[in-house]
């Protein structure tokens, strides 16, 4: 019984490689097709490299919530997305009429900074309220009950909003003064996909300075080593919890008006995608590592945006850039086939259970 | 004093929520008592005597005055709250942002009597509707549950009224109760009360002597107790043949849509319930049935135009082997790491169809069409009527599968699994063919409903396959209980069957079973007709929760 037990394994395990290695296969040729036709010049990589990097960035900024929360829940929170989705749209009426009032012309820069304030207020606000409401009452239940629980919440914040603010899409109002090109080194970038990046590389660092150098980041670590003891040490659980859901939520509602000046509207439904791809990248970093989810989040970006142009168009596959979400997707199943603790993982999926 | 205040702000910000998003003013075209009192008022008004309720009962003092005290306080303050939105939208044009806040609501919140006479209104409906619940938490049990459940009767009967309509129009004489209980719209005065006053007594009857009635029926010699078994049986099939004619046209195709909800429910039932195998892309399953009728039947595609009963073996195939094929790179993933491993599968598979790519062989977002209906002979499954019966049968076979697999020694593994994957191997359970035999009946369910739907619609669009249906039959399988046949019934007629009813709600579905998932998982995870098994694991886990609690209290 337990060699056929043993067998049957074996026979999944070598079928898996084979899948993987027919999926190398196809990225492989398919990009050295794609390079031999030369159909994209080094400008075009040059672009699609920068819009990566951007996208990546706002992934990055996601991914640092729900690793957090990973590391200090042992819990996915489903509901990510929808936190990330509440600051820009709720911040979309204070940009609004500040457009309206010709002040965003005038004083782009504070305007900007009212408006991340005002999203970052609100999506932290969500993200406690949801820790509060849904999640506290069932720390100790069963892994599935949890998950389950964020899955409603996520619905319940969409349809909620979309209750408040309406169904539709709402237009970003645009910062003019970040439409227009500038050159690097012989290279045209978007000012706006500068500012993007500039602005998520600086709270990166400044969050994970956070975490590594001040008293409560110490804490917050502690908490995800071993909650036990770190109640042991006089550490307050709760409040370090609730620490975890502030820093995401700060970090998603950035990232949302990061995404509202990348692609100028804003909908209820906005969060789904780009959370279940943030936690894509926190997987692919490694879930609970906050580096990781860094560099997960940039490398899915890249992959996103260079990926459908190099590794399908080679292959001969029309219109190859609506399967990019395939392709996001396919590389979450991959990861979580083939290796689970991701790149830079520590050893989480072996403790937790 | 203080949980009055705080249940009281609590309750009050859920009504303001409720107006803010709408709910109450499109709940407000329904009446449920003709011109007196309408579905967005009773909205308020039940919230509100919860509210009232739940501070009178979380009163630590057991005086009837504080008890009272608190939920008229708790009353107070939802009224208030609701008068501070009325105020402020006089004030400011909340609408610029609130785009439900119009000037409608505001009349609806002000009882259509203008600012100051409305805010006073309110104030005093709020304080009544609450401390009536503290009253109704202070009296005796047997009158708490008359009242309250025949209130909840005459709530229910007037929000279903359409169905019932459609029930009673048919049958001659009988039709005349429709007059008398509900001519136009909503219950009338004279219906209401009578129906109050009947349910009423027939709860007091049945709280005074109905577990009498229970044991009695349990005496009865083995042999009545058999043919009474058989005759309710008998009973049930003939109401189960007979009920599109019962019903009508358009009942029945809601009738037809919660049979295919409950075909779904009962394949996502062994996968999520038995197996304990979270499958949040459930509905690839779903198109990969419909998508293969539709590629075998459709003339329009011009592959096989094989008939339905043709294509039909092909897709349950398709479906059961693409179950063990996605069920093979995740047999090592664990709870939420599956659950979003599933959600990406069915995502893929969404957008593959969806794409220029295979356009040829899938339609693209066009979606394929012209697919012939099922037909036996000469007799064609058209009107929802019709197909009715074919869905029947495909629940009937579905459910009796399910019903033997569970006590089978295929179903005792499953649990096993979902209890503990480790110890059940250790048991000697082989996990591989456990977990993809799970997915493989799950996704043959899952297709064959598909199929159905895809013959039904005579049409299918990548755009019926979203990940929404996923959530939805998740939704229905927990809200009816985990693991429980019946439950998958319960769980498709209240979260599918009454929103088709009530077209209003619409809008608010998956606000609503957002709201549900979270308040079941918190208050009630067994589901609202558990297994028998499950409701026992999970008392018998909250009781030793308890010991511990109070344990380490004293231990303080």
């Amino acid at each position: 019984m337990r060699q056929r037990w043993e067998e049957s394994i074996k026979v999944t395990d070598i079928l898996m490689w084979l899948i993987g290695a027919a999926i190398l296969a196809l990225i492989v040729s398919g990009s050295i097709a794609t390079l031999a036709a030369g159909r994209y010049t080094s400008r075009h990589w040059f672009d699609f490299i920068i819009f990566g990097l951007a996208q990546g960035s706002i992934y990055a900024l996601i991914a640092m919530g729900y690793t957090m929360v990973y590391g200090t829940l042992r819990m996915i929170n489903f509901a990510h997305g929808e936190v990330f989705m509440s600051g820009p749209y709720t911040a979309y009426f204070v940009a609004a009429s500040l457009n309206n009032s010709g002040f965003l012309d005038r004083q782009p820069i504070v305007s900007l900074l009212i408006v991340f304030i005002v999203s970052m207020a609100t999506s932290t606000l969500i993200a406690v309220l949801l820790e509060r409401v849904a999640y506290r009452p069932l720390r100790n239940a069963p892994r599935l009950v949890p998950l389950i629980t964020a899955i409603g919440a996520s619905f319940f914040l969409q349809y909620t909003f979309r209750g408040l603010y309406g169904s539709g899409f709402q237009a970003y109002p645009t910062v003019k003064i970040l439409e227009s090109p500038m050159v690097i080194g012989g290279f045209r970038i978007l000012k706006f996909q500068a500012v993007v990046i500039g602005a998520a590389a600086f709270l990166m660092i400044s969050l994970y300075t956070f975490i590594q150098r001040t008293r409560v980041g110490k804490a917050i670590r502690a908490v995800s080593e071993d909650k036990e003891v770190a109640t042991l040490m006089g550490i307050n659980i709760d409040r370090m919890i609730v620490t975890t859901f502030v820093i995401g939520g700060m970090a998603a509602g950035a990232a949302g008006v990061l995404y509202a000046l990348m692609f100028k509207q804003v909908h209820f439904f906005m969060g789904f995608v780009p959370g279940i791809k943030a936690f894509t990248a926190a997987v692919l970093g490694g879930i609970g590592n906050i580096p990781g989810a860094m560099l997960g989040g940039i490398f899915l970006g890249l992959v996103e945006s260079v990926g459908p142009s190099l590794f399908l168009d080679g292959l001969g596959i029309v219109a190859p850039y609506q399967l990019k979400d395939a392709i996001a997707f396919t590389l979450l199943v991959l990861v979580l086939i083939f290796r689970p603790t991701g790149i830079l993982g520590e050893r989480l999926a072996i403790k937790k259970a | 004093m203080r949980q009055g205040i705080k249940i009281g702000l609590i309750g009050g910000i859920i009504e303001v929520l409720l107006a803010l998003v709408g709910m109450v003013e499109a709940f407000s075209q329904r009446y449920i008592i003709s011109d007196v009192i309408s579905m967005g008022q009773t909205l308020l008004l039940v919230v509100a005597m919860f509210t009232g309720y739940l501070a009178a009962k979380r009163t630590n003092r057991s005086e009837p005055l504080w008890v009272l005290a608190n939920s008229l306080i708790s009353g107070l303050i939802i009224g208030g709250l609701l008068s501070l939105l009325v105020i402020l939208g006089s004030m400011v044009r909340l609408r610029a942002v609130f785009i439900n806040a119009s000037p409608d609501l505001f009349k609806l919140l002000t009882f259509n009597q203008g600012i100051g006479t409305g805010i006073l209104l309110l104030l005093i409906f709020g304080t009544l509707s609450s401390s009536l619940s503290g009253l109704l938490f202070l009296s005796p049990s047997l009158l708490r549950g008359v009242l309250i459940r025949s209130l909840a009767g005459v709530a229910m009967a007037g929000l279903l009224q359409d169905l019932l309509r459609a029930i009673f129009a048919p049958w001659g004489p009988i039709a005349e109760i429709n007059q008398w209980f509900f001519p136009i719209n909503g219950l009338t005065v004279q219906g209401a009360v009578s129906l109050f006053i009947l349910i009423a007594a027939i709860s007091y009857f049945w709280r005074k002597s109905g577990s009498k009635m229970k044991t009695s029926l349990r005496r009865l010699p083995p042999t009545n107790q058999r043919v009474l078994r058989i005759t309710s049986s008998f009973l049930l099939a003939v109401i189960l043949l007979a009920l599109p004619q019962i019903l009508g046209l358009f009942l029945s195709e809601v009738l037809t849509i919660v049979g295919l909800f409950v075909l779904l429910g009962l394949g996502l039932n062994i996968v999520v319930g038995f197996a304990g195998l979270l499958d949040l892309g459930y509905v690839a399953f779903f198109a990969i049935g419909a998508y293969t009728v539709a590629v075998l039947t459709s003339p329009e595609l011009g592959f096989l135009n094989l008939s339905f009963w043709g294509a039909l073996p092909f897709a349950i195939v398709a479906g059961v082997v693409s179950g063990i094929l996605l069920g093979i790179p995740v047999l090592k993933m664990r709870g939420d790491y599956l659950a979003i491993a599933t959600l990406g599968f069915g995502e893929i598979i969404r957008i593959l169809v969806l794409s220029d790519f295979l356009r040829p062989w899938l339609g693209g977002a066009q979606g394929i069409a012209k697919i012939p209906r099922p037909s036996i002979g000469s007799v064609e499954f058209a009107t929802p009527q019709q197909i009715y019966y074919l869905i029947l049968a495909g629940c009937l076979l579905a459910g009796f599968i399910s019903w033997r697999l569970r006590d089978s020694r295929l179903g005792r593994a499953w649990m096993a699994v979902r209890e503990d994957e480790d110890v059940a191997q250790a048991m000697g359970i082989n996990l591989v063919a456990a977990k993809l035999l799970a997915f493989a009946t799950g996704a043959g369910f899952s297709a064959l409903s598909g199929a159905i739907f895809a013959s039904k619609l005579g049409s299918v669009y990548p755009h019926s396959f979203s990940v929404m249906i996923s959530i939805n039959i998740l939704c229905l399988i927990i809200v009816g209980g985990m693991g429980s046949i019946p439950g998958v019934i319960v769980g498709a007629i209240a979260l599918v069957g009454l929103p088709e009813l009530l077209r209003e709600f619409a809008e608010y579905r998956l606000l609503v079973y957002g709201a549900a998932l979270v308040a079941m998982m918190i208050l009630r995870p067994e589901g609202l007709w558990p297994e028998a098994k499950r409701r026992q694991e999970l008392h018998r886990e909250e009781a030793p929760e308890i010991e511990s609690a109070s344990g380490a209290a004293s231990g303080k």
